[in-house]
């Protein structure tokens, strides 16, 4: 049996359009923080993470729309889609809490999504191996951010060592997701298209371990998985989100500014 | 000057890419030397400004007294043979 060249058409689409979700929903997320950050400095640290993931979907959405069987663009699949056509993680969608809690999420996706790009830009695929070259410089710089962050909550007062370790054990549920490879995941990386998420898993665990010791907190442990973003089953989080994003789109189809 | 969490003041210079000297670009928050050069970086590289960041705590910079500037400056004024404009300058010689 021969191992197919290229991926089908349909793959591609569905394959950029789950890493376009991710930049999006988290972007949304940071973006909620404008204006309410702990200080003006950190304020507009997270919205720049969030500008840069919102660089990251465009790019990303664009070449989704390009593979879609019907005309589409990158604002119809970004604002007209219902949470249930939706494949982001489970994590980057969870509310923003306190500014902990926005850490913990995402420190622990940051230190996800910096080792998927960089195995993103050997992608057979040019167009994706390119987008990810790109991202992976802003994404070695949110990492560098959140983890400062983990290290000075952690091992800071009291109070912020004992928020940022309810911060972390309320993101646990939704790790161990971000290393499950479905279907789609598999035949994208038989022709050395996607990412092997099973791989990322040894050192995210690692490097995560070492900053939470470093930090003073505990790994949580035995803790039950949350999974079902990828196939469109989301927590009810995503639906308070669409709402706020795409109310205006959806309330003025086609509106120009 | 105080702050509500006690986050010291720090001057913020940058290095331009076709700049010779960091030049001021203006002050932030930050509890510590990491976080006041990664401030700086969010809030005054953001459209590209630079290659290179100082940062310094504010408090470490001594400044000359307002109220001397006749004493200190005035005297200068009417000393125009200080330029070096009376002398012919090689091409070679850059940035002056």
């Amino acid at each position: 049996m021969s191992t197919p060249l290229a991926p089908t058409k349909n793959d591609l689409y569905a394959y950029t359009l789950r890493q376009a979700d991710n930049s999006m929903v988290l972007c949304q997320r940071l973006c909620q923080w404008a204006a309410r950050g702990p200080e003006l400095e950190e304020d507009i640290g997270l919205t720049n993470i969030g500008l840069d993931l919102i660089g990251q979907a465009r790019s990303l959405y664009q070449y989704s729309a390009s593979l879609f069987d019907r005309p589409v663009d990158e604002n119809d699949l970004a604002f007209l889609r219902d949470p249930h056509e939706w494949s982001n993680l489970l994590l980057v969608e969870q509310p923003n809490g306190d500014f902990a809690d926005t850490i913990a999420r995402q420190y622990c996706y940051d230190a996800w999504h910096l080792p998927f790009l960089e195995q993103l830009t050997a992608s057979n695929d040019t167009t994706l191996a390119a987008i990810a070259a790109k991202s992976v410089k802003e994404a070695r710089y949110h990492v560098r951010h959140s983890s400062m962050w983990v290290k000075r909550l952690g091992d800071g007062t009291e109070v912020s060592h004992r928020r940022m370790q309810d911060a972390i054990t309320a993101v646990w549920p939704f790790i161990a997701e971000m290393f499950i490879a479905d279907e789609l995941d598999q035949r994208m990386l038989e022709i050395d298209v996607g990412v092997d998420l099973r791989a990322l898993q040894s050192a995210w665990e690692s490097q995560v371990s070492a900053l939470l010791a470093n930090a003073t907190l505990s790994k949580p442990i035995d803790v039950k998985a949350i999974v079902g973003g990828r196939q469109g089953q989301h927590t009810e989080h995503l639906d308070d989100l669409l709402l706020e994003m795409q109310a205006l789109p959806r309330s003025m189809p086609n509106h120009q500014w | 000057m105080t702050h509500k969490k006690g986050y010291p003041l720090w001057e913020v210079f940058i290095r331009s890419n076709r700049g010779i000297d960091h030049k001021h670009a203006g002050s932030l928050r930050a509890a510590d030397a990491e976080m006041a050069l990664q401030n700086a970086r969010d809030l005054y590289t953001r459209r590209s400004e630079g290659v290179s960041i100082w940062v310094v705590p504010s408090n470490q910079i001594v400044a000359s007294d307002p109220d001397d500037k006749e004493t200190l400056f005035d005297p200068a004024e009417d000393k125009v043979y200080r330029h070096p404009t009376f002398y012919s300058l090689p091409d070679e010689l850059e940035h002056m």
